[in-house]
């Protein structure tokens, strides 16, 4: 590695800086944006690379939401190259225009810094937002650190725009813990992100094409719109191994792995915890703590949630006892929360299943601890010995 | 018209020819149809100004009638019929053309 390369891997970014930093090598057309925390620093500091003329992009500054994602999707529709940033409450009043995204086969990428929904009105972390989107047909990573963040910002491109797919990708960081700390990560200069993410181009006729004139998002009645659906499906069905390849590529100029989750420590654990984002890192500790206890415990956590790799997850638990989703999002379905119920439902084709139980955690912002990971893997190891699970649902980091 | 099977369809449910809405016969919704007296049109083409469908014939600048395939019944051209004309009436679907 040469010095100046060496350098540009001690460059100290919150996540936010670092999501508008790659926006900024990926020069999009278009990103089309409404402020709300805690993502609003990533326009904001995007906005200055356009005023500095560091980027070509058209910054389309609009009155909400629904307006940024329907000027995003015009945008694209038109065949440019799109992106915007959003949270909570935007993301909410986005929904409409997210199915549209969707089923149109744009290929936007959306950095979600995800936090609370209201009510009570809160601007703190938690996964409430993207997880009432994960039917809407977009792919969803999501980003444990400000280096991750980075990364899939970068791959998103490249994944969004793959022909077998062109699908809208969510790419999802934890509001504050994440969006708002510094941390020291590697940023390629600005030659290798163009290089990596190329040129993109329309397969088909755009908008802007009069001499192919064409409908877009026209009326679909019961004769022709479950087709369309369907098409749908089958690019999320082969959105895996596109993700897949996107992350060997991305590893050979890079030099960091990723994949559809991340195994900490699972080889030979009893028990686990399934956790996604910021609140992995912290379970990581908790997990060396337990180990140098002598205690099998390891972590797995899934860095894409649609598609959901539910052939990998169940593979990765075949051979733990027992199992914790820890979940930062409630479905409120007085069952568990949303990745707990696709991660149970993924391991009913195994023989022999692990006991499982869900936790919810962290709503709001509330503090996850390395001592709350802790006392999950003391309650896997204790299900281990019983083989009884007292409660299959509850929450943590709660007053009780 | 030819139904394709989802691979084949055309992905993004766009539509690749122009003025394919032609071809999507919207007259079955219709309740109550147009019906022209001739003798008392004066082919002032208010009809065919207002109508939202482009459902009334012109040819050579005589309203000839209506293309019931796409008129929705709406009663427009009616209204707009001017009253010392009032050449169109809306009669119900199952109503005979007694007029014309």
């Amino acid at each position: 590695m040469t010095a100046e390369k060496k350098a540009k891997c001690s460059t100290g970014l919150t996540g936010n800086i670092a999501v508008a930093y790659a926006m900024k090598q990926i020069n999009p057309d278009v990103v089309a944006a409404y402020p709300i925390t805690p993502s609003t620093t990533v326009v904001e500091e995007f906005s200055s690379y356009v005023a500095d003329g560091a980027v070509t992009t058209e910054l389309i500054t609009v009155e909400s939401e629904h307006s940024a994602m329907s000027a995003c999707i015009g945008a694209a529709a038109a065949g440019a190259r799109v992106m915007t940033a959003t949270s909570s409450q935007g993301l909410a009043l986005m929904w409409e225009m997210l199915y549209i995204a969707s089923g149109m086969r744009l290929p936007i990428v959306m950095t979600c810094v995800n936090r609370a929904l209201s009510a009570p009105l809160n601007i703190h972390c938690d996964h409430s937002d993207s997880m009432g989107a994960r039917d809407s047909g977009w792919i969803q990573l999501y980003s444990e650190t400000v280096q991750e963040a980075y990364d899939n910002v970068v791959q998103a491109v490249r994944i969004a725009e793959h022909g077998n797919l062109l699908l809208p990708v969510m790419v999802c960081l934890d509001g504050f813990i994440t969006s708002h700390s510094i941390e020291n990560l590697c940023v390629f200069d600005d030659d290798t992100v163009k290089g990596f993410i190329g040129e993109y181009k329309l397969n088909q006729p755009s908008l802007l094409d009069v001499e192919h004139p064409t409908s877009y998002g026209a009326v679909a009645l019961p004769d022709s719109y479950i087709e369309s659906r369907r098409q749908l499906a089958e690019a999320m069905i082969n959105a895996k191994d596109v993700i897949t390849d996107v992350a060997k590529e991305y590893e050979k100029v890079s030099g960091r792995h990723y994949g559809l989750m991340e195994r900490y420590m699972m080889d030979d654990a009893d028990a686990a915890i399934v956790i996604m984002s910021s609140a992995a890192g912290t379970t990581k500790v908790a997990v060396d703590e337990m180990r140098k206890r002598g205690l099998k415990v390891g972590l797995l956590k899934p860095r894409v949630f649609r598609p959901f790799p539910y052939i990998e997850i169940a593979d990765a638990l075949k051979n733990i006892k027992s199992v914790a989703v820890l979940d930062r999002a409630d479905s409120y379905s007085s069952f568990g929360g949303p990745l707990f119920t696709e991660i149970r439902s993924s391991l009913y084709e195994l023989d022999k299943r692990p006991k499982i139980i869900s936790r919810i955690f962290g709503l709001g912002g509330r503090e996850y601890g390395v001592q709350d990971a802790v006392k999950i893997f003391e309650e896997l190891l204790k299900i281990k010995e019983t083989g009884k699970v007292d409660k299959l649902y509850n929450y943590i980091t709660v007053r009780e | 018209m030819m139904k394709r099977g989802w691979k084949e369809t055309p992905i993004r449910g766009i539509i690749l020819e122009a003025g394919s809405s032609h071809d999507y016969a919207t007259g079955g919704w219709r309740k109550i149809k147009p019906v022209l007296d001739s003798a008392k049109c004066i082919d002032c083409m208010l009809c065919w100004v207002f109508c939202p469908d482009s459902a009334v014939i012109v040819e050579n600048g005589k309203m000839l009638g209506f293309d019931l395939e796409h008129c929705k019944g709406c009663g427009i051209c009616a209204e707009e019929c001017p009253d010392k004309v009032k050449a169109i009436t809306m009669l119900a679907e199952e109503e005979e053309e007694e007029i014309a």
